[in-house]
């Protein structure tokens, strides 16, 4: 399944990053050669295999409904990069 | 009920409606942390590290979402489906601090069930569940205290969530506006959501497509994201069927696409195209094994379960004779309902039921009260019923013996002895009043001996009235004829 | 008195318990040691003052006789764990400003233990590399380098580099597909990826979160017991901790191989295998048979398709949990070049991530993105479950499986056909990647060296939560092989 420039440019805007035009066609070379490699997983039939999901097997634990975290404003702020009012700022969301 | 069509000059169409509800789980902590839930507090108060999406940080799972989800489930008449995954749904957004959210996707912890909707029209109809699941709750932006900024508030970021699917069935406004009131109405009976839609505690996702009256087809539908109240939810699917009518017969097609409904003018609008389309990329949460749940476990939820409106419904109707409708009404709520077995309680159901459907709710809706706050208690609206029944006061009286309970508080019996109400049945004492009616109004008697015998009831209201109402109507209406007619 | 920081953990603990130096003084060396180290590059941020403070606070320890497990040991801290109060970069420029409020589970272990942070350990950025070149803070120096500047290995590449110069007398590391064993085996020193599950993954950063796992990078066998004897515990705030009991891990160093079946499996000796490594490979095979132990050939059938299965779930969960490095809440912020939140997205990501990094993205992107799920991320998973067949088949007819850990010396710098075909690279974890795979544990151990004068390692693989027979079975050969560290 090679990909196209098209393909390229989606994932980019899907993972938020971006590739300047200069680099598609080197970026997409780049890609179909390691998905070339991982191709060669069609090798094997796995048409009955359980996916494996989790590797130790056991289920889930719970914890009870109990307030043991939060109200640490100033911990939660103090890294970011714009904060005002106690909230984080970030440029106007336009919908 | 008669099928909901949208006629035009050209044709009949029919609406197809779905819809998917979240409902925030009620919970103290976080679905997978152990920060509040509480609403209102100062902006990122009841945020952990975990909720703020920092490098590191872990879920971990809260076993009273689990244990309302399953609840829920139960309510709804589902599947509970004793192997679920936690997948993650992957989209930038900046009230999503992980820019994941945490959801559940192949396997959900519920799958399908139904519940039975109540029509105007006295109908029920059954409406399907797909399946519903758990998953973390977004945090708020705040888009109006800057002209340049947009403000990020985390305190709901991790509320814990369930997301009910309902199957396409509704077919018209109504049934969408019943599932919902009914949807509710169960969610409270259970405490597993307070159901608030204008809060936001339950919100509403509508999915409406519209085909030609009597095909089977499913056609392209549109998505309305976050309609906030039931009669939103209805004038959306009216104004948004009509659109895709409009389109269809103009020769146009309709676009899959989300839209925005607009409570102010009642239309719904595109939302802003994205320059490409959503693409969640859901895979198995990691940091999450799957949840398995076992029959001991679902049965004790099983066992937990309270009697849910329908089954009540169908109880008062069949063993305390009430009206389907006026059961509905009664068991809409909880507290109603419950308030009303209080009072039904070794007195006449159907009267009671009668006195809370009259008096009592209109009481409640001029005084503004919730029923928790109902200044008549249900033991004394029990005893005024009884007090009728036992004839000790007339309707009428009681009427005036109800105003006084909703004034004061205290109960009826010591109403009507402080005021000296109670029922006349003394023959005695009502033939002395006969007496003396007759004796003043001899014209009357006379009209009534040479054929104008419909006076007899201008004699029975003086007696009452003389009586300042505390005599027995049917006794009155007995004698007076008796002593006419002598 | 001689170098004191050239004693393991276990010698350093004996002198500071019979009063030979002070923690005081181990810690002053150590410092000497990274300041006249920095040539090396190992330290991302160096806490000397702080340091300083908890060998003091150890002195007062064993003057008062609670001195604790690891008391006064000064060690590094691979800057993927997240430290309280210390930057924490992951060797990104996304986070190079980072300071958690927190504590990650495994470093508060062994301050809970005694252990003296003297600072925070280079690494390939994000864990994403095998040669630590990827790190926004430059290259790490193998201190085995001669002539020209060799890579230590990766992604731990800081870790141990720091532990073979004596920049430290221990220091933690992750393994995703290597991290640990592969830079132990370049710079000739020994390091244990636990069982997944074995150790807490709260508070490290996430690269692929059901493959990570942290352990100790130290000088020998013992050292490495006496660390991951800390480092391990069930933990509640990781949902994937296993409850299991951690048992004293220096217990089984004096034990007996005798009896023992070490399994060979035959599909590690592939066609152009290096000829030095095969030889020791034999060599090792033959220390442990003198010793009693039975060796046998097994297969592990799928090994060909572990690395393609690992770099497709790897990047695929890197994806996701790098997602959360946004500009918004911490970090580094771009200034964005348009009005929409997108843009910051994409200027603050595209700036704050290297090369590497970014690759594995789009790669985890794409392999996750609708239409190629089942493609390459399903069809992984279903890999990943014959991958761990084969070991659950392998360990019925062996108690532990030796291997060499890589089928490579440490390379130089900047090696043209690393940097030109990351698939080059990636080949490097050939005989390390099933483990994390199958949650297994493993450890590398130095066996000697090659004729260019650089460590060669094996590796030693238990079953799950089998630590103990690797320690005992990696005792005796380190005993048997001699290797003099630098």
């Amino acid at each position: 399944m090679a990909i196209d420039t098209e393909t390229v440019k989606r994932v980019a805007f899907l993972s938020r990053l971006r590739i300047d035009d200069d680099k598609i066609e080197a970026t997409k070379e780049e890609f179909n050669k390691i998905l070339a490699w991982i191709e060669e997983l069609n090798e094997i039939n796995t048409d009955n295999i359980e996916p494996l999901v989790a590797v130790n097997n056991t289920a889930l634990r719970m914890r009870k409904d109990e307030v043991t975290a939060g109200r640490c404003k100033e911990a939660v702020l103090q890294n970011a990069p714009a904060a005002e009012y106690d909230y984080f700022a970030v440029p106007k969301v336009v919908e | 009920m008669a099928g909901y069509i949208i006629e035009t000059a050209k044709g009949k169409w029919e609406v197809v409606v779905g819809l998917e509800i979240h409902c925030q789980i009620i919970s103290k902590s976080k679905i997978f942390s152990g920060a509040s839930t509480e609403f209102g507090d100062d902006p990122n108060t009841n945020v952990s590290f975990v909720d703020a999406g920092f490098p590191g940080m872990l879920p971990v799972l809260n076993e009273e979402c689990v244990h309302q989800a399953v609840k829920t489930g139960l309510g709804l008449n589902a599947k509970i489906n004793k192997y679920s995954e936690f997948s993650r749904k992957n989209y930038f957004y900046a009230d999503m601090p992980t820019d994941y959210q945490i959801t559940q996707f192949r396997y959900p912890i519920v799958g399908e069930g139904e519940i039975d909707i109540d029509l105007s029209d006295g109908a029920t109809k059954k409406i399907g569940i797909e399946r519903m699941h758990i998953e973390q709750d977004a945090g708020k932006s705040i888009h109006d205290l800057s002209p340049t900024k947009s403000y990020i508030d985390l305190n709901r970021a991790g509320v814990g969530l369930m997301e009910i699917v309902t199957k396409p069935d509704f077919r018209s406004p109504e049934e969408a506006g019943a599932f919902l009131r009914k949807l509710r109405s169960i969610l409270r009976y259970l405490g597993t959501c307070d159901g608030n839609m204008d809060e936001g505690s339950m919100r509403c996702d509508v999915n409406v497509s519209v085909r030609p009256y009597g095909s089977d087809e499913l056609r392209t539908r549109c998505e309305m994201k976050n309609v906030n109240s039931v009669k939103f939810v209805m004038q959306a699917i009216e104004n948004e069927a009509k659109r895709h009518v409009e389109v269809y017969e103009n020769g146009g097609t309709i676009a899959q696409e989300t839209r925005q409904f607009d409570p102010t003018t009642g239309h719904t609008k595109v939302m802003r195209k994205k320059e490409f389309a959503h693409d969640y990329r859901y895979f198995p949460e990691p940091d999450l094994p799957p949840l398995v749940l076992d029959d001991d476990y679902i049965n004790s939820v099983k066992a937990e379960m309270i009697e849910l409106p329908d089954a009540k419904k169908h109880r008062f109707v069949e063993t305390l004779g009430l009206t389907p409708y006026d059961a509905m009404v009664l068991c809409e709520n909880k507290e109603t309902a419950d308030f009303f077995e209080k009072a039904a309680s070794g007195h006449d159901a159907k009267k009671v039921a009668n006195w809370m459907m009259g008096d009592f709710f209109a009481m409640l809706n001029k005084k503004r009260l919730d029923i928790a706050q109902s200044p008549v208690s249900a033991e004394n609206l029990g005893a005024l019923v009884e007090l009728i029944s036992k004839d000790v006061i007339s309707g009428k009286i009681a009427k005036d013996v109800f105003e006084i309970m909703s004034e004061t508080g205290k109960n009826p019996e010591q109403i009507v002895e402080e005021k000296g109400l109670k029922q006349v049945t003394d023959t005695k004492a009502i033939e002395a009043i006969i007496e003396t009616v007759i004796a003043s109004n001899a014209d009357n008697v006379a009209a009534y001996k040479s054929g104008k015998t419909n006076l007899a009831g201008w004699f029975v209201g003086q007696v009452i009235k003389m009586s300042q109402g505390k005599a027995n109507p049917a006794i009155v209406n007995k004698l007076v004829r008796e002593r006419l007619d002598k | 008195m001689s170098d004191i920081t050239k004693l393991t953990i276990a010698q350093a603990l004996d002198g500071l318990k019979r009063k030979e130096f002070t923690a005081t003084e181990l810690t002053s060396a150590y410092i000497k040691n990274m300041e006249n180290g920095r040539h090396y590059n190992a330290y991302i941020t160096e806490c000397a003052d702080k340091a300083m403070i908890q060998a003091q606070n150890a002195d007062k320890r064993y003057s008062e006789g609670t001195n604790r497990a690891l008391e006064g040991i000064p060690l590094g801290i691979k800057d993927l764990f997240c430290t309280k109060d210390i930057r924490t970069t992951a060797a990104s420029h996304i986070l190079d400003n980072f300071v958690p409020p927190y504590e990650s589970t495994v470093t508060a272990n062994l301050l809970d233990d005694g252990a003296v942070f003297l600072g925070k350990l280079n690494l390939d950025e994000f864990a994403m590399g095998g040669s630590n070149e990827t790190s926004y803070f430059g290259p790490v120096i193998n201190p085995w380098s001669k002539d020209k500047n060799l890579v230590p290995g990766g992604s731990s590449g800081g870790s141990a580099a720091a532990v073979a110069a004596h920049l430290c007398a221990g220091a933690t590391g992750t393994d995703t597909g290597g991290s640990i064993r592969e830079p132990a085996a370049f710079c000739g020193i020994t390091g244990i990826k636990p069982t997944y599950g074995r150790c807490s993954r709260y508070g490290i950063v996430a690269f692929a979160s059901s493959l990570d796992q942290a352990g100790p990078i130290a000088q020998d066998v013992t050292d490495c017991a006496l660390l991951l004897n800390s480092m391990a515990g069930f933990d509640e705030k990781d949902s994937t901790s296993c409850k299991v009991e951690t048992p004293d891990f220096t217990s089984f160093l004096s034990g007996n191989v005798k009896g023992l079946v070490i399994g060979l499996p035959k599909e590690y000796r592939p066609e152009g295998l290096n000829d030095e490594v095969a030889k020791y490979w034999d060599k090792a095979a033959e220390m442990l048979k003198s010793r009693g132990a039975i060796v046998k050939e097994i297969s592990l059938p799928h090994t060909k398709y572990a690395l393609a299965t690992y770099y497709v779930l790897a990047p695929a969960e890197a994806s996701s949990n790098l997602a959360r490095y946004d500009g918004i809440r911490y970090g580094f912020r771009a200034v964005a070049d348009g009005e929409h939140l997108d843009e910051l997205y994409i200027k603050t990501r595209s700036l704050g991530f290297g090369k590497e990094v970014k690759r594995r993205i789009m790669i985890g992107t794409y392999v996750l993105s609708a239409g190629y799920y089942d493609a390459y991320y399903l069809k992984a998973q279903k890999m990943r479950r014959l991958i761990q067949n084969d070991f659950i088949e392998a360990f019925k007819e062996c108690d532990v499986i030796l291997t060499p850990t890589s089928p490579i010396t440490a390379f130089p710098i900047g090696d043209e056909s690393m940097l030109q075909n990351p698939i080059n690279m990636y080949l490097n974890d050939v005989f390390t990647v099933s483990v994390n795979l199958a949650g297994l544990p493993a450890m590398s151990l130095p066996i000697g060296l090659a004729e260019n004068g650089l460590p060669l390692a094996m590796q030693l693989i238990g079953k799950p939560f089998d630590e103990a027979t690797i320690f005992k079975v990696a005792s005796k050969l380190e005993a048997d092989a001699g290797f003099e560290r630098k």
